[in-house]
């Protein structure tokens, strides 16, 4: 693949990826926000498959399809089936508003360019270079973790983390082996059905997901 | 020489085709709604009938209020000559800057909130008071995405802009431009008062922006506002069109042949944009008065991480 083709690529995978991880800041409705967190999966697979497609490497366009086929099918399937047996789809009253968490998405975009410039500068290329976009939705998934009320929306700031972790190594590194990999996205994977069976369970036991409700002890 | 040609071609264009932008608009949405709609010809047809009669001001009101259509349609023909839709050897182009041409669509809104609080009625308090709020967050959003286009360019003028990205259309596909695209677009949406920031054709008192401080307008003076509106609309789609899909437009040594084909191009470009609009109008709702920011911030956002993108992903 020419050099420039291959960064243009790699840099409008990265964009993608940022974009859907901010938007779900924006999004209310669960139902979106699952759908941009299958976009999300698509675009981290885009990455990877650029990276392999630059390096020539097999191994590595496997686990491409992989992590396509886990984070843009299977878990936006399993969090549907949880939303779809709950009835509460809005995140009605974040404890940011919404306008505000976005302004708090800009800052938070500044800082992981400013505490990704050391990591850039140590092996400057076009995938190093796009660490900072990484570290973004890292940075905004955690915030969407702390912020949120419900269960689900929890769950996907859990998860746009484990994506933006994941985009960081590959575009660190010249290559994550296929073990190491399959390891993390079985443990994400049984991570999120533990989480589904207990969104489950909490709906079952108290009627609802909100979890600031479930601050005092229940016989 | 066909610098010249081009703007008189061009500010023609805008002049007469604008209404029928409009007419098409209202056209689509009302087949799309299942009516059979007034026709492409309507504005051109109700604004004959305004220019007909009579000029009345209502009492007390003072030269601001005589004077914001003027000031409205003249900073928008102006705006259209200088904007490169048919060519960008605009003898204007020294000026032929994104900030000044913010500064002159923001001169003609101003000038209208003044006009609307000059009636001293209700309305026109409450829609300069709208119109500002919206203006005043608008703004950062147009000049950090116009930042972060000059940056891969090195120039903040509209015609190398242009001309750049015409030279190297892979460009149009880096992040930075994706961005600034879908930020300075919700912005050009809400600084033409279209759904879902304002619809523009209520006059119903909790909602509406636009129409609550022209609402003592009558005449050949609300003729020169509707005209003017419409031209803005244009001129915004047009911009999108130019700083987007840049295909067509004439540079540096382009024939009379090659003006003709840029204005041929330019009407097809901005008439799918707006048909585009009209059509997405017609499956959403007015958002609410406070949801507003909401939206605003988040192509604020957009534009930030433009800015951010072009300095990281070089």
């Amino acid at each position: 693949m020419p050099d420039l083709t291959y960064t243009e690529l790699l840099y409008l995978a990265c964009g993608a990826f940022l974009l859907t991880g901010v938007m779900v800041l924006w999004r209310r409705d669960l139902r979106a926000v699952i759908r941009l967190f299958a976009l999300q999966g698509l675009a981290l697979a885009a990455v990877i498959g650029v990276l392999a497609a630059h390096q020539g490497d097999l191994e590595l366009a496997l686990v491409g399809i992989g992590v396509g086929a886990l984070r843009a099918g299977l878990l936006p399937y399993l969090m549907a089936r949880a939303l779809a047996a709950g009835g509460e789809d809005r995140e009605t009253r974040p404890l940011v508003n919404v306008s505000a968490s976005l302004v708090v998405a800009a800052a938070l975009a500044m800082l992981a360019y400013a505490i990704s410039r050391p990591l850039t500068e140590l092996a400057p290329s076009p995938a190093t270079r796009a660490v900072p976009v990484a570290l973004t939705v890292l940075l905004v998934g955690f915030f969407v973790l702390v912020t949120r009320r419900r269960a689900l929306s929890q769950v996907v700031g859990f998860l746009l983390m484990d994506n933006a972790i994941t985009a960081t190594a590959f575009l660190t590194t010249s290559g994550v082996p296929l073990v190491v990999e399959l390891g993390v996205s079985l443990d994400v994977l049984l991570a999120i059905l533990v989480l589904y069976v207990l969104t489950n369970r909490i709906r079952a036991s108290f009627g609802g997901t909100d979890l600031d409700e479930l601050r005092e002890l229940h016989d | 020489m066909t610098g010249v040609a081009g703007v008189v071609l061009q500010v023609l264009l805008v002049a007469v085709g604008s209404p029928l932008l409009v007419g098409v608009m209202r056209q689509v949405r009302a087949r799309l709604e299942g009516r059979a709609g007034a026709g492409l010809w309507q504005p051109w047809r109700d604004l004959r009938k305004l220019m007909r009669k009579q000029a009345i001001t209502p009492a007390g009101t003072g030269w601001v209020f005589r004077a914001a259509p003027m000031v409205l349609a003249g900073t928008a023909l102006v705006v259209a000559a200088v904007v490169p839709l048919v060519t960008t050897e605009s003898p204007l182009d020294g000026v032929a800057d994104l900030f000044a041409v913010t500064a002159l669509l923001a001169l003609g809104s101003v000038a209208l909130a003044l006009a609307g609080l000059d009636t001293g009625t209700a309305f026109g308090g409450m829609g300069a008071s709208r119109e500002v709020t919206v203006l005043a967050l608008v703004e950062p959003t147009i000049l950090v995405s116009v930042f972060a286009l000059s940056i891969p360019a090195g120039s903040t003028n509209l015609g190398e802009l242009v001309a750049a990205a015409e030279a190297n259309w892979l460009s149009l596909l880096s992040p930075v431009t994706l961005l600034a695209a879908v930020a300075l677009a919700i912005v050009s949406i809400a600084e033409s008062g279209r759904i879902p920031v304002d619809n523009p054709a209520t006059h119903l008192e909790l909602t509406m922006i636009h129409e609550a401080m022209i609402l003592e307008y009558a005449g050949p003076d609300l003729a020169l506002i509707e005209w003017a509106s419409a031209m803005r609309l244009t001129l915004l789609l047009g911009l999108l069109a130019g700083l987007f899909a840049p295909w067509g437009i004439a540079t540096a040594g382009a024939g009379a042949l090659g003006l003709l084909v840029a204005a041929i191009v330019v009407v097809v470009k901005v008439t799918v944009l707006g048909v585009a609009l009209a059509a997405g109008e017609v499956f959403m709702a007015k958002l609410r008065l406070f949801r507003i920011p909401e939206l605003l911030a988040g192509s604020f956002l957009m534009a930030l991480l433009a800015v951010a993108a072009s300095y990281f992903l070089v």
